[in-house]
């Protein structure tokens, strides 16, 4: 599938927002969070930068499910130790033994369902991690109101994750053709979302 | 507008297009980055004109050489065979006369303006048009690793004009860009791989085969990337470029890594795009490191 202008302008402008954040956005943080960002809008910006060049057929690559999975853990694993320090242990183990059972089931050949319930649980909690931490901060007061953008962020690439997960295992909740549509102007909102939800949080 | 009034633009168009804009403009491109890296007075208009039209002119006059030189084989690969030389819209002697000229105005110009920075683009034009063209191409395919040298020269002599002597950290940004080099030219040749073997030249793929051709690829990929990060390194780059350049390298071993171990053609030039995107990001980081 051929990338129009406006996807490809789309693209473009989620490099530059991710490069922008790993290269500025995230200075002064501890260098746990600063690690875990650089990883989840690096990957961001790597994304984007492919499917600019490769064309939308990059989403084909079977190192997407692993891509899908690391952006919102790392960024999930950096909120959490910056604004939830009691979990911070917690939630990095999960992080470690969710992205290595992610990695693990994809390179091994499996019948059952094992796949499916691995990515489902990694992807639902980080999704929902990063979906629900800005929001309820947000709401008592703890950040700016503005920080909840990150939520809403959150909440759609952890949608877009998990819309190319399960096609990918071919459990398909939407048809490849309406993902690959959806993808380019995707990238870009979330992006954006996320480094507002940083600047002016 | 009359046909007489045409013919020198046309013509003008003709010779540009032996120049290589793009090409050439990212040599350029790595020259000022290189220029900029020596933090010196670097809105010195004057000092910054000059380096621009010198050394592009170098590079051109090089690239005219070039095509003047290998016409003959140019004429033979499909690629190739629709240049300006091949199609015989200009004569060879008026090739030759251009490539003469634009090259000893450039750097006589590079000369005049620091006699080692001159000595620097004297070197790069030498390596490739004496050594890689004339004398090696035909021969060996390693003659790539002599047109990577002369690759590397703009980026070196911008830093030499800066800082008047060269440095670790010249010869690393110098080596960055010799080590990106093979990224574009290998994949190149395994593209056109028939190209290159009906005219005769040897190349990688067709030496060694097309495995050992990607692993050299992704090697050299992954040691530019390293050069490129040991350079923002010694140039005191902010740590925040810093973590940008490792993402960017971080895509390049990804795509090396790919191209290695489940190669499509894809995947290949593939990398050959990004090889130049992320050229080009390293040396507007270099810029903006020190704006």
């Amino acid at each position: 599938m051929k990338l129009s202008s406006l996807n490809r302008t789309l693209l473009l402008l989620a490099v530059l927002l991710a490069a922008y954040q790993v290269s500025a956005g995230i200075d002064g943080f501890a260098t746990l969070p600063i690690i875990a960002y650089t990883i989840a809008f690096g990957g961001l910006l790597i994304a984007a930068l492919l499917i600019f060049i490769l064309g939308i057929e990059a989403l084909d690559s079977p190192m997407v499910v692993i891509a899908s999975t690391i952006i919102p853990l790392s960024l999930a694993v950096g909120l959490v130790w910056q604004r939830l320090a009691s979990a911070r242990t917690f939630y990095l183990i999960f992080a470690i033994i969710g992205f290595l059972a992610v990695t693990l089931t994809r390179s091994i050949q499996m019948q059952n369902k094992a796949p499916v319930i691995v990515i489902a649980i990694t992807h639902g909690i980080a999704g929902l991690t990063i979906f629900l931490l800005p929001i309820l901060l947000a709401l008592q007061g703890q950040v700016k109101p503005l920080f909840s953008l990150v939520g809403v962020g959150g909440a759609l690439i952890g949608l877009g994750g998990l819309l190319l997960s399960f096609l990918k295992i071919g459990k398909p909740i939407l048809s490849r053709g309406a993902i690959m549509r959806l993808f380019p102007a995707l990238l870009p909102l979330t992006t954006a979302l996320f480094v507002a939800g940083f600047k002016f949080g | 507008m009359s046909t007489q009034d045409s013919v020198p633009a046309s013509k003008f168009a003709m010779f540009w297009s032996l120049t290589k804009p793009s090409q050439s403009g990212l040599l350029l491109a790595t020259g000022l980055a290189g220029y900029m890296s020596a933090r010196c007075p670097i809105f010195h208009i004057a000092t910054i004109l000059g380096l621009s039209f010198s050394l592009f002119l170098a590079i051109a006059g090089s690239t005219i050489m070039n095509m003047w030189w290998d016409r003959d084989i140019d004429a033979q690969m499909g690629r190739t065979q629709k240049r300006v030389t091949c199609k015989g819209l200009v004569t060879d002697k008026e090739v030759l006369m251009v490539g003469v000229i634009v090259s000893v105005i450039g750097i006589g110009w590079a000369l005049a303006m620091d006699w080692r920075y001159g000595l620097v683009v004297f070197a790069g034009w030498f390596f490739d048009v004496v050594v890689y063209s004339m004398w090696l191409k035909r021969r060996t395919c390693w003659s790539i690793v002599w047109g990577g040298i002369s690759g590397a020269m703009p980026i070196l002599a911008g830093r030499v004009l800066g800082l008047g002597s060269i440095d670790w950290i010249g010869l690393m940004l110098a080596l960055g860009v010799l080590l990106w080099i093979p990224t574009h030219t290998l994949t190149f040749s395994m593209k056109f791989q028939k190209d290159y073997a009906d005219a005769g030249v040897p190349t990688f793929p067709s030496t060694y085969g097309l495995g050992v051709t990607r692993f050299t690829i992704a090697l050299s990929s992954i040691l530019a990337a390293a050069a490129m990060i040991a350079a923002g390194v010694g140039i005191g780059m902010d740590w925040g470029f810093l973590r940008l350049l490792g993402v960017l390298s971080a895509g390049l071993f990804m795509l090396a890594a790919a191209t290695t171990f489940s190669p499509t053609e894809r995947v290949n030039f593939g990398l050959f795009k990004y090889a130049s995107v992320y050229m080009l990001a390293a040396m507007i980081l270099v810029v903006l490191e020190v704006i």
